[in-house]
């Protein structure tokens, strides 16, 4: 087991490598250098003060050598130091909002596997039924629907027409001066809307393969086995069938974490949530380049954690995964 | 063979609902100036967020202009989009995809890791971080949704070159001489077009999607151009009074998507009912 973590450690290093050069790419696409915002705006920056600047942000030195400074600060989470007025260094700022937008996916995932995988099943042992019918309609919408229209009329419909749950951030104004449980109630209301939305998007695609998994497990040798032997439907299906479909569910898993993560800007920035999207979101608009390349870097790590969980739980679930 | 294509396809009623949703799609994009009722830029300041009447099948905005009118003209911004962002998808991974399949040893495990890299970054991440940098247009949203979207297609094409390459055909074309560049564009790639034809449709709504939801949050289309993702972020600012800036631009966007997914699947079930 050791030995498989260590082989996807080694595995995931160059991939690692390049996460850095592209985001260290990324931000010398940027035409003109950082410094421009400091010094074009004020008139009474010369040309020495200018160079004094460039070199104080290793500027004048070849881009490899540039890179390599880079990586070395990357690597104590150094992320520079934001262009806003509060100048407050990058890491602060994304590790204070991560929590809230790694709270918001999980409950998300939870919510994605605790339906999907029951749509998934039934719809796969009533083949061709009425609710198979129901559920493929509904996964051919959610591949098509602009997430973040439905998240506008589900507020219009929660928020404004029925006035039952909050559509902006995560607590009320007064959340201070709540007793313990309804400031918990007050949370939850507050989250129910954007953990169904970001939900909404993965549900569709794992109940569609949840569906396909489990009917070609039903198809296999061994469920004949089982049946021939006597055992009752139910410990067929729930006990022989379902572990197997359900062991290439945690790849997919691991393969929608980049989508939720994404998709989190959106949500957050509707929703108006403090987390890391939004603060990607407000960064982009600010243009404060040090920010967007740090959470850009942070998303991409947090897909590679997200992977290697997901590979080696499999490895946990699966032994042949191991060996081989 | 083309016979039985068109006989599946025909047959199945959702690809053909897909294929009518996208013929209607083009229809309106090219007719736009002669259908559209109103100019879409004439702004009435008399009118402003007036509700869906017989003068205004849709409604009108927060500016008082005619929200049908910008609906069909925002259609082209969607099929113009989800063209040129698709076509340079495509053709980055085929090429890229074609190479890797082809040649196998290290080129493949240079394109396959680079690959790996591209798919580790949460792709609205990248496009929001290179949109951070260059201006927000039409031309350079085309160009980024392009540029983060070939790695699946790549997968794709070198699945098919890897199982192509050791045919016979490829053989007899190698045994008269012909060069590498020639087996690999005329010879198998023509082979590879079904799988590729499929993604490109699929990777149509795709783009078509992720355009609206850069526009709605203003980092995409900017006005006063229409397009659908746009008009709903107008429909966001007055959500407690206009419900038609909501409604319509996100059904739009909804019917055009799910045409092309249709469509995409069809043509899938109907070149190889096995993959069913």
């Amino acid at each position: 087991m050791l030995q498989y973590v260590a082989k996807r450690l080694v595995f995931m290093a160059p991939l690692l490598v390049g996460i850095t050069i592209i985001c260290f790419s990324v931000m010398h696409l940027a035409p003109g250098s950082p410094t421009d915002l400091q010094t074009q705006m004020n008139p009474r920056a010369s040309a020495e003060a200018q160079a004094r600047l460039r070199a104080m942000y290793d500027l004048d030195k070849p881009l490899y050598h540039q890179y390599w400074i880079w990586v070395q600060k990357l690597a104590v989470l150094d992320l520079g130091q934001s262009f806003s007025t509060d100048h407050r260094p990058v890491a602060d700022k994304i590790l204070e909002r991560l929590p809230i937008t790694i709270l918001l996916n999980c409950l998300s995932l939870i919510l994605i596997l605790a339906l999907a995988i029951p749509i998934g099943v039934l719809s796969a042992v009533h083949q061709n039924s009425l609710f198979d019918k129901l559920t493929s309609v509904f996964v051919f919408i959610g591949f098509a629907m602009p997430t973040f229209w439905l998240a506008l009329l589900l507020m219009i419909l929660f928020g404004v027409q029925l006035g039952w749950l909050p559509i902006s951030g995560i607590r009320s104004l007064n959340y201070e001066y709540l007793p313990a449980g309804a400031a918990f109630w007050d949370l939850i209301k507050h989250l129910i809307l954007p953990v169904m939305l970001s939900a909404f998007g993965g549900l569709a695609g794992l109940s569609r393969y949840m569906r396909s998994n489990m009917l070609e497990v039903i198809r296999q040798d061994y469920i004949m086995t089982a049946r021939a032997k006597g055992l009752s439907e139910r410990a067929v299906i729930y006990k022989h069938a379902l572990r197997n479909a359900l062991l290439p569910v945690i790849t997919i898993l691991g393969l929608s974490i980049p989508g939720l993560i994404g998709g989190s800007v959106i949500f957050e920035t509707i929703f108006a949530i403090p987390g890391m999207g939004q603060l990607f979101y407000m960064s982009v608009m600010a243009r404060d380049y040090p920010v967007v390349m740090g959470i850009l870097f942070i998303g991409a790590v947090l897909t590679l954690l997200g992977n290697l969980i997901a590979d080696v739980s499999y490895a946990v679930a699966d032994p042949r995964i191991r060996v081989s | 063979m083309e016979s039985d294509f068109w006989n599946r396809f025909l047959k199945n009623k959702m690809a053909v609902a897909g294929s009518l949703v996208v013929l209607l799609l083009f229809a309106v994009s090219l007719l736009a100036p002669w259908i559209a009722p109103c100019d879409p830029s004439a702004i009435d300041l008399t009118q402003v967020l007036a509700a869906p009447s017989s003068a205004h099948l849709f409604g009108t905005d927060q500016l008082g202009r005619d929200v049908l009118s910008r609906m069909i003209w925002g259609a082209r911004i969607s099929l113009k989009v989800g063209f040129v962002a698709t076509g340079i998808a495509i053709l980055l991974g085929a090429i890229l995809g074609a190479v890797s399949g082809y040649y196998g040893r290290w080129v493949d495990a240079v394109i396959m890791r680079f690959v790996d890299i591209m798919l580790c970054f949460p792709t609205f991440f990248l496009i929001l971080a290179v949109i951070a940098i260059l201006e927000p247009s039409i031309w350079n949203i085309m160009i980024i949704i392009g540029l983060t979207g070939w790695m699946g297609i790549t997968r794709l094409v070198r699945a098919d070159f890897i199982s192509l390459k050791e045919r016979d055909f490829v053989l007899a074309a190698r045994v008269i001489g012909a060069s590498d560049l020639r087996i690999i564009f005329i010879h198998i790639l023509p082979n590879a077009m079904a799988s590729i034809l499929v993604a490109a449709t699929l990777g149509i709504a795709g783009a078509i999607l992720t355009e609206s939801a850069l526009s709605f949050l203003g980092i995409g289309v900017q006005p006063p151009t229409p397009s659908w993702g746009n008009i709903l972020t107008a429909g966001k600012d007055n959500i407690d009074i206009a419900w038609w800036l909501s409604l319509y631009p996100g059904l739009a966007i909804l019917i055009t998507v799910l045409g092309y997914n249709l469509l995409g699947e069809g043509i899938r079930d109907s070149l190889d009912p096995r993959l069913r």
